[in-house]
């Protein structure tokens, strides 16, 4: 790549005086937010300075396994994260875990066996870290979504569980309501690609000097399997989470 | 042996008793109105029945067996539920009025919907009625045909009349009585006290959750 344009600590300093501009506006707004904002970035800071380490030295740690184990792991902690949106969803953990693994693992069979990524750990940790956070935010969306649906179209589920209809049927419009909730926010960044922003990774290839179609070319994989993700876990993590809303005996919680 | 029987039951919720130690028996062929203010339970006795919800305390038997012991999908489809407000989904009208058929896998019979549609004195064409162009009143007659497409053998009425004028709360407490007669168990809740007399042979009054009166009319 050419024409890098390498930033300088220094320069890194006084862009950080904009997290100035965020504290006024809560001061000044009473958002009450500034040590919320003040905790995010210390945070950002320590977690990036972390993963600069530690990625410098995972990547060059060629074994599968411990790339693996890496990829596994991150997907223990997406799973765990979005459980936290669905407390009342039993087995929420196993639910998104297996999800999660499902839909990253799915999209990256694909873009290995076409070739596309290599099962390096340079390529499979940032691209899995990509596909298995916007999965766990689509499951946090979809859990949200089935809570509330649950409470609001209670008399909904009831009425066709009255007519002697299994409890799957019984809340098959809360389920696609849900997993529809967890795709949208995927499908409506993909359609606004280019026109709204630049997303990051074609910014980051672009910045860092590389061509702009060769940025797109990546952008598009990325937009492709952060959909087919989504959509897989969605679809998984909603089909199974439907059930905590019941009980042995068929009937709504 | 009664064909539904209530023994001690209680339903409690969030630390608050809805259903207080009732004890009933309902024979087959029952005409049985519910009467009593807002909030006194009377819908909780319905959800009781169809196993909607469970009893916290109490056993409720159907034909002398504990109602925990049935199939609950099996069960619904004997003892059908008619809300107080109908939700009805798909489409179109024949979209709920195929729907029992679905359920229990079997084929659509156009002359048993032909016959409903007449009892209720409604024209067939409104089969293809999309549900969103149907009055509150249409509404709630359709979600009552749907849930005696299949004759159940107790119908519960949770205040289906309430949305209706005056002509069709004749034409449905006409289809109500005919049911009965023909030996269909009836539970309805009511809050007009001249409905609950007219057909019923048994009224049950209740009042914070527990029964004041169970009086035997006819």
């Amino acid at each position: 790549m050419n024409g890098s344009a390498a930033i300088q600590t220094s320069s890194l300093l006084i862009a950080s005086s904009l997290v100035l501009v965020t504290l006024f506006f809560s001061y000044w707004q009473k958002l009450k937010l500034e040590k919320e904002t003040l905790i995010s970035v210390i945070r950002a800071v320590i977690q990036l300075i972390a993963v600069g380490y530690v990625l410098n030295y995972v990547f060059g740690v060629k074994n599968p396994l411990f790339t693996t184990f890496l990829l596994l792991f991150m997907t223990f902690n997406a799973a765990y994260n979005a459980a936290k949106r669905g407390r009342t969803i039993r087995h929420g953990l196993e639910i998104s875990f297996f999800s999660i693994l499902i839909g990253a693992l799915v999209t990256l069979t694909v873009l290995l066996l076409s070739k596309t990524i290599h099962y390096e750990p340079y390529q499979m940790i940032p691209i899995g870290g990509m596909i298995i956070s916007n999965a766990m935010v689509a499951l946090g969306l979809c859990y949200k979504q089935m809570t509330a649906d649950f409470k609001t179209k209670r008399e909904e589920v009831e009425t066709k569980l009255a007519l002697g209809t299994d409890i799957r049927a019984s809340s098959i419009d809360i389920i696609r309501d849900s997993i529809k909730t967890g795709m949208l926010p995927t499908i409506d960044s993909a359609k606004t690609l280019g026109i709204v922003s630049l997303p990051g990774m074609m910014t980051g290839l672009i910045l860092a000097g590389a061509s702009p179609l060769e940025a797109i070319k990546y952008q598009l994989m990325v937009t492709f399997m952060l959909l087919s993700t989504t959509a897989i876990a969605s679809f998984i993590a909603c089909s199974l989470a439907y059930r905590a809303f019941f009980n042995a005996r068929m009937q709504v919680k | 042996m009664s064909l539904l029987e209530f023994s001690h039951v209680s339903f409690t919720r969030e630390n608050r008793t809805i259903v207080n130690d009732l004890s009933l028996s309902i024979e087959a062929g029952d005409f049985l109105s519910i009467v009593g203010p807002s909030g006194s339970g009377k819908s909780t006795v319905l959800r009781l029945c169809c196993h909607l919800i469970s009893p916290t305390e109490g056993t409720i038997h159907f034909h002398g067996q504990d109602l925990m012991r049935f199939n609950p999908m099996e069960l619904r489809k004997q003892i059908s539920y008619c809300f107080q407000m109908p939700y009805l989904f798909g489409d179109t009208v024949r979209n709920n009025l195929e729907y029992p058929f679905l359920l229990r896998n079997k084929p659509v019979d156009p002359d048993r919907l032909e016959e409903l549609f007449a009892a209720f004195q409604m024209s067939t064409s409104n089969l293809e009625k999309e549900i969103q162009h149907l009055s509150g009143g249409e509404k709630q007659r359709i979600a009552l045909m749907r849930s005696i497409v299949f004759q159940p053998e107790i119908l519960l009425l949770d205040e289906v009349t309430s949305a209706l004028d005056v002509a069709n709360t004749q034409i449905v407490e006409k289809v109500i009585e005919a049911l009965n007669q023909a030996g269909i168990t009836i539970l309805w809740i009511t809050h007009n006290p001249e409905q609950s007399r007219k057909y019923a042979n048994k009224i049950l009054t209740i009042d914070t959750g527990e029964v004041r009166s169970l009086e035997a009319i006819r």
